[in-house]
């Protein structure tokens, strides 16, 4: 990327660099002030959102960062903590769980989803099928409504009277359970609605990539024999790795930010079976008096969440 | 068997798979549809036709449940968020998608750090910082920082847009004297009203359904927002199901409305990686 020092005649930009404004007929000058007005515009034009992003995301960034350094109830004078609140993470059983949660979240947010793409994928191939506009609006509607209603819509479904059990008693499983008040299924539960919520992104994402592979491809593979497991293994899957590190970044994203299905169905109960590291930080930020541990858990969650990310840019981008 | 009748079990297939994956998608909503329709003295039970239809939940929910004041809050904070963070998005694209400038690059990954930061990551010091500017609990603690998250996504969208915008037509209006602004206005915009329909699209929802932020920055009667709203009703109305599926429906139909009369921008949108939940 090129950049152009103002003010001075030194300013060297590469002849294929296009020059922005070229000419400014109405006030001619001297070919060494030029560049002035080229930092200048610019600068105006980004002044509204740089205030922005620096008032309400880097600075408070920082003051995030800054807190978690602190043993703070939000009320009184804080104190200095040090790195006690990043090793309360570590060592704190309570803590730690909230990690281990968002871990079996991944498996429900991010596999299943993507492996029920997959699956639609690969029984639908490269098919046109009519009234396709129809299913990928009905799929994708989950990624249209308020989480809150979700978890409302869920609820019913998880209840003692409720939907999945009624049809777990239709196929013969007869069940009371209340799901998302036991101690083995509620996490489960929380994480099948993450399933549900994505399984349809992952669908329509990847029938919109397979359009996309080139048909000549598919033509190579079956001249040279190869099986609808093959040319899937072989053509469709890496053809797909674009979508792939989308989807993935997703869906792994959302699960460890997963927060407000959590908040309105379980509170993280039975006990802290249902705890995750969204609802710690606002329990102990905004209830508990906790905030340098919340600020501490907000910091350890933004890497994990920068690190997931770039480690999926980096394995999709690679051998492309 | 013959390729005709192959052909024809192969779509019928086809039809059978998109249908069951459909019918989950919707089986929840459907549910808590024929829930908020059932009349209070018939008990809830499963997935069944309510006796008679009963409109009445909607009327409790509007009035008694208070979703008619919530709703005009979100409605506010929504119609200020789309057009800000949209205008702001479009002259941030607009310079990084064609001008060359010191510190661009730098510049550019400022405004993407929104992009994969959560929010819980800004949310205590916004609920602490706020309260000291006199800015808790009105809109504007809410509309600023909603659109300085969703400027990353807008930011980056526009670029994209702005990228493949022709060079020799920009050329030729600076020879013709146009300035930046006349540029962007008069002869970029016209050709971005797809891309920009895209985002406004996707900020009328994010901002619509956005939980934690309202949650937090917007605790009083006045200005708390539907999804918030909805989430304080599920903890106190455990027992009355209907009203509660009723407020959940209420909640939804403005998204639903913006969703099916959009949805080829919404989808395109979100599938080229813009989700925020």
């Amino acid at each position: 990327m090129t950049k152009i020092i103002h003010g001075g005649g030194r300013a060297t930009v590469p002849p294929a660099t296009p020059r922005l404004p070229r000419i400014r007929p109405k006030r001619p000058r001297g070919p060494a002030r030029r560049p002035v007005a080229r930092t200048g515009t610019p600068l105006l034009f980004l002044a509204p959102g740089l205030a922005l992003v620096v008032a309400f995301v880097v600075l408070p960034v920082l003051h995030t960062l800054y807190l978690s350094f602190f043993h703070w109830d939000g009320v009184t004078p804080g104190s200095w903590a040090g790195l006690a609140n990043y090793r309360a993470i570590l060592d704190d059983p309570e803590l730690r769980a909230l990690f281990t949660h968002s871990l079996v979240l991944i498996v429900f947010y991010a596999a299943i989803p993507i492996a029920a793409g997959l699956l639609l994928t690969s029984l639908l191939g490269r098919t046109r099928v009519r009234g396709m506009t129809a299913y990928r609006v009905v799929l994708f509607l989950p990624q249209a409504v308020s989480l809150v209603v979700v978890a409302v819509a869920w609820q019913w479904m998880y209840a003692q009277d409720g939907v999945v059990n009624q049809l777990l008693s239709l196929a013969g499983a007869h069940s009371r359970t209340a799901w998302l008040g036991s101690f083995t299924w509620a996490l489960p539960a929380i994480g099948l609605i993450g399933s549900w919520l994505l399984s349809g992104l992952c669908m329509v994402l990847f029938l919109a990539g397979v359009q996309r592979i080139d048909p000549a491809l598919y033509d190579a593979a079956r001249v040279d024999g190869a099986g609808a497991w093959q040319e899937f293994r072989h053509v469709t899957l890496p053809g797909l790795r674009p979508e792939l590190a989308v989807a993935l970044t997703l869906t792994v994203v959302a699960a460890l930010r997963s927060f407000d299905v959590v908040y309105v169905l379980t509170k993280g109960g039975p006990g802290t079976a249902t705890s995750v590291p969204g609802l710690a930080i606002f329990q102990r930020a905004f209830t508990n008096g906790q905030v340098g541990s919340a600020a501490a858990l907000a910091v350890v969650l933004t890497v994990l969440i920068f690190m997931v990310t770039a480690l999926i840019t980096r394995i999709s981008g690679e051998g492309r | 068997m013959n390729a005709v009748v192959t052909r024809t079990k192969a779509r019928a297939g086809t039809h059978a798979v998109l249908l069951l994956f459909s019918a989950v998608a919707l089986l929840p909503f459907v549910s808590i549809l024929l829930i908020s329709l059932y009349p209070h003295d018939q008990a809830i039970s499963g997935l069944a036709l309510p006796h008679s239809l009963d409109f009445g939940n909607y009327a409790d929910a509007w009035t008694t449940g208070n979703f008619a004041a919530l709703s005009k809050s979100s409605g506010i904070v929504t119609a200020c968020v789309v057009p800000l963070t949209s205008l702001v998005s479009v002259l941030n694209g607009y310079v990084f998608g064609t001008m060359n400038f010191r510190f661009k690059t730098p510049l550019f990954y400022l405004f993407l750090i929104g992009l994969v930061m959560p929010f819980e990551a800004t949310i205590i010091p916004l609920y602490y910082d706020l309260r000291e500017f006199g800015l808790a609990n009105t809109y504007p603690g809410l509309i600023l920082p909603e659109t300085a998250l969703y400027l990353s996504f807008g930011t980056l969208w526009m670029r994209a847009h702005f990228l493949t915008a022709q060079r020799p037509v920009i050329e030729a209006a600076q020879m013709e004297g146009a300035g930046p602004w006349t540029i962007l206005w008069r002869i970029l915009l016209p050709g971005a009203r797809p891309a920009i329909t895209t985002m406004m699209a996707l900020f009328t929802v994010w901002s619509w359904n956005e939980f934690l932020l309202a949650l937090v920055l917007a605790q009083a009667p006045d200005v708390q927002t539907a999804p918030a709203g909805l989430a304080s009703f599920v903890g106190e109305h455990t027992t009355d199901t209907s009203g509660l599926a009723a407020a959940a429906v209420i909640v939804t139909i403005p998204v639903l409305v913006v969703y099916v009369l959009l949805q080829r921008s919404f989808i395109q949108g979100i599938a080229s990686g813009g989700v925020k939940g």
